[in-house]
């Protein structure tokens, strides 16, 4: 075991000699650094042209407007929208408690059924926990299978001519699945029902086109796409018109839907990392479709039993959910620690709870506290995924040599067979 | 700041200062999100923790009664509807029954306010634009359970409201008091005891901090009804991933701005030496609020027969930046409802322009809004008030 010890050591030298500096990020779902180039268009905004872009009385408000106007196309463009259709709010979050309780609300009177899905962001869940529990709708969660995605059929039997909206994501956080969303609209809008789709993992990262999809209500976040935090949108069709009520009122903002200052530096740094993210995601995914399969084959060449969590077709490669067998997820995680990856969502992954989204699609509990989510992105080397390969497939053999269950399986006993003692 | 313009409408918002254009710019390289275990993750949340301190500070509150919001307007939502829903201090358990509004508040209040299913109630001002005491005692006089909006100084005038009174009256008739605290914060100096109020909302860019920023402070957190749910930040009342880099610069804002106020005397040495200028320029020129306690930076004035468009559009090409009213969507200036509820003539409310100053403000910009304005004046209320027709001639020629 001393040898083991001094082994632990190692890969912060050879990260060194391999000039890499650590913590490596890998955790791309969490948060995207800024693109140097988006914080570079939100500097003058900061400095020279900081007006209040309501101000209507001077050129430093006028100035302010108009970069705001050119921002709402760039975030309209990544989309197929018009200008008109974005909403500027202050992130994801807030765009999917605007798009759920907005519209809910609104139809009330006619429509207080919602659909949506066991493995949504916690935002929507709760979104629609609150109208469920709180103002008397009658809200679906969508069972998932066995890879994460939804049964159409199952959707098909759940909407009916009361539901007002269907929130499904178009790619999801923990396992990045990507959901069939023109049929879901399809389905939606047979019943008449609006589509909307949390695309905070999505934007940027695949295509998206609201009209070729059918869908109603977008959700995008700055962050997750090489822009700030603190901002983010949402696309609300206007054709046919998705009315919503405002959550946030006052000055008349944003076309009354949203009230405030809009943060001028924030939006200009949304639209850039959009416009940034249309015109060079398809060498983006190149590269980290690349990155992806280098790391999974890294890991799975030299180490058995190694689960991918959620479809693997169907799904973003920058996100690889893996499971490891017969290993203890704490010490992994310990082990590791140079590497900055996720064992859960972000803002969940204090607890030790396993992730809902893993138990949703059936894996067992153990497996769900072994699994980590690999998070690869613009940013990330070829150096750093070989380092990543190295430390997990090390810590791995390493756990795994002192797992009893480990030794058993070896030795070809059916861990299921055993009956285990009570103590 | 571009030494061509002179900007003087901070009111609406302030630069960014340079130190908080640095603290911005670190905190984005650095990245992470603050629910993250791992280091990227620690090192976002120490900017959230230093930022939640620093406001704390500015307005002598703990960090722990601070909770980050996207702006004064998501706070003012969510303060006003967390009284307006929740029992009142002291364990009364009685949701609010009606809410009083002064008359000057703004939007953002006001749209709240009439989003409650409540019953609102407007308190008027007095002429010199601060609440009207006597008016309140026989509105709280009429029972119910008040949920009132005061705030502390007012963005058009400056004018300072009796906010520490009012909570005292407020809550011995079982209400809770909302206080916007946005153009006071930074200017005057601030303490939640103190001023008594149950909530009270700060804004990061009126400091010289970013916009997309703000804090809505309480006394007891158990009285907040979050708007934003899912993903727990904010102790579970405002979810949503914390605008790290924002907050960080909010927070160094929040810091230079406290001790802005023990400067105070420099901004205010401005400020009167302007208002002694304008009536020099023009001795029928009014201050709106000129004998109320007012925060040392604005000044909201006019002279009769001078349009206000007319003034900022000439002042804008002479360089100068000023407001005729508050920033928001409408894109129409009418007269100031501020101005209206302090029973203004609408010729002179409708003349009324506001200079606001600020950390970068000095006696130059000082100098260069009064000889554009002096020369507004000259050209226009001398063509209004006494027409010559030989001059005008003779100009001709």
């Amino acid at each position: 075991m001393s040898t083991m010890a001094t082994k632990a050591t190692e890969p912060t030298k050879s990260a060194v000699t391999r000039n890499i500096p650590l913590p490596i990020y890998l955790d791309y779902q969490a948060t995207t650094p800024t693109d140097p180039r988006v914080f570079g268009a939100m500097l003058p905004y900061f400095t020279t042209k900081f007006g209040n872009p309501h101000s209507r009385s001077h050129s430093f408000g006028w100035e302010s407007e108009e970069a705001v106007e050119t921002a709402r196309g760039q975030v309209a463009a990544l989309i197929g929208a018009s200008d008109k259709e974005i909403i500027f709010t202050s992130g994801a979050t807030e765009s999917n408690n605007l798009a759920i309780k907005g519209v809910g609300r609104f139809y009330k009177d006619r429509r207080n059924e919602i659909v949506t899905v066991v493995t949504e962001h916690k935002c929507v869940l709760d979104a629609c926990r609150h109208l469920e529990q709180e103002e008397g709708f009658k809200v679906t969660y969508l069972a998932v299978q066995k890879n994460g995605l939804i049964d159409l059929n199952h959707l098909r039997e759940a909407v009916t001519d009361k539901t007002a909206l269907v929130s499904v994501m178009a790619v999801n956080n923990e396992i990045g699945v990507i959901q069939p969303l023109k049929e879901i609209a399809a389905i939606a809008h047979e019943k008449g029902a609006f589509f909307h789709t949390d695309a905070a993992q999505a934007a940027g990262k695949i295509p998206l086109d609201v009209e070729a999809m059918g869908i109603d209500l977008m959700s995008i976040s700055g962050h997750k796409i090489y822009g700030p935090k603190g901002i983010g949108a949402l696309y609300v069709r206007r054709k046919p018109r998705v009315r919503l009520h405002a959550l946030i009122h006052g000055g008349g903002q944003e076309r009354g839907m949203r009230s405030g200052t809009v943060p001028t530096p924030l939006v200009v740094g949304l639209g850039k990392a959009c416009e940034i993210a249309k015109n060079e995601m398809g060498t983006d995914n190149e590269r980290i479709r690349a990155l992806s399969d280098r790391l999974y084959n890294g890991i799975t060449k030299q180490l058995k039993d190694i689960v991918l969590n959620g479809d693997r077709d169907h799904r973003f490669p920058g996100n690889l959910n893996l499971s490891f067998s017969y290993v203890e997820g704490e010490s992994l995680m310990m082990g590791i620690r140079d590497i900055a990856v996720s064992s859960g969502s972000a803002c969940t992954s204090a607890s030790l709870e396993p992730s809902y989204v893993l138990r949703a699609l059936g894996v067992e509990e153990e497996m769900a506290h072994t699994s980590i989510r690999f998070g690869i992105g613009r940013m990330t080397t070829e150096a750093e995924i070989d380092y990543a390969i190295e430390t997990v497939v090390k810590h791995v053999k390493k756990l795994r040599e002192m797992s009893p269950l480990w030794e058993m399986v070896q030795e070809g006993i059916d861990l299921k067979s055993i009956q285990w003692s009570e103590h | 700041m571009d030494s061509r313009w002179t900007y003087l409408d901070y009111n609406a918002t302030a630069p960014v200062r340079p130190e908080v254009v640095a603290r911005v710019a670190e905190a984005m390289t650095i990245g992470g999100n603050p629910s993250s275990v791992h280091r990227f993750g620690r090192l976002a949340c120490a900017f959230v923790d230093r930022a939640r301190d620093a406001v704390g500070g500015l307005v002598g509150a703990e960090a722990e009664q601070v909770l980050f919001t996207s702006g004064a307007t998501e706070a003012n939502t969510l303060g006003l509807r967390s009284l307006a829903r929740h029992a009142a201090p002291g364990g009364r358990a009685c949701a609010a029954s009606r809410i009083l509004i002064s008359a000057i508040e703004h939007d953002s209040v006001l749209g709240a306010a009439h989003t409650l299913d409540l019953p609102v109630e407007t308190v008027p001002v007095t002429a010199g634009g601060v609440l009207d005491l006597g008016a309140l005692d026989k509105m709280l006089g009429a029972g119910g359970t008040p949920v009132v909006a005061l705030m502390l100084a007012n963005n058009e005038t400056g004018v300072l409201q009796p906010v520490a009174e009012v909570a005292t009256r407020v809550h011995a008739v079982g209400g809770t008091l909302h206080c916007d605290a946005v153009q006071a914060a930074g200017r005057v100096p601030l303490d939640l005891d103190a001023l008594g109020a149950d909530t009270l909302v700060v804004s990061s860019h009126k400091l010289g901090g970013p916009m997309g920023a703000g804090a809505l402070i309480v006394r007891n957190l158990t009285l907040v009804s979050p708007m934003l749910v899912g993903g727990g930040q904010e102790r579970g009342l405002r979810a949503g991933t914390e605008n790290v880099a924002g907050l960080a610069g909010f927070g160094l804002a929040a810091e230079l701005a406290l001790s802005d106020v023990a400067n105070s005397n420099k901004i205010k040495a401005l400020r009167d030496d302007l208002e002694n200028r304008l009536h020099v320029i023009a001795p029928a020129a009014q201050v709106f609020g000129a004998d109320a306690e007012r925060i040392p930076n604005t000044t909201c004035l006019a002279l009769a027969g001078l349009d206000n468009e007319t003034q900022v559009i000439a002042l804008d090409l002479a360089g100068v930046a000023v407001s005729a009213g508050a920033a928001c969507s409408s894109g129409k200036v009418a007269a100031p409802r501020v101005l209206r509820a302090m029973g203004a003539p609408e010729a002179l409310a409708k003349a009324a322009i506001r200079v606001s100053l600020g950390w970068a403000s000095t006696a130059a910009d000082i100098d260069r809004f009064c000889a554009a304005w002096s020369e507004f004046v000259a050209r226009h209320a001398a063509r209004a008030v006494a027409p010559n027709p030989y001059s005008r001639a003779a100009g001709a020629q």
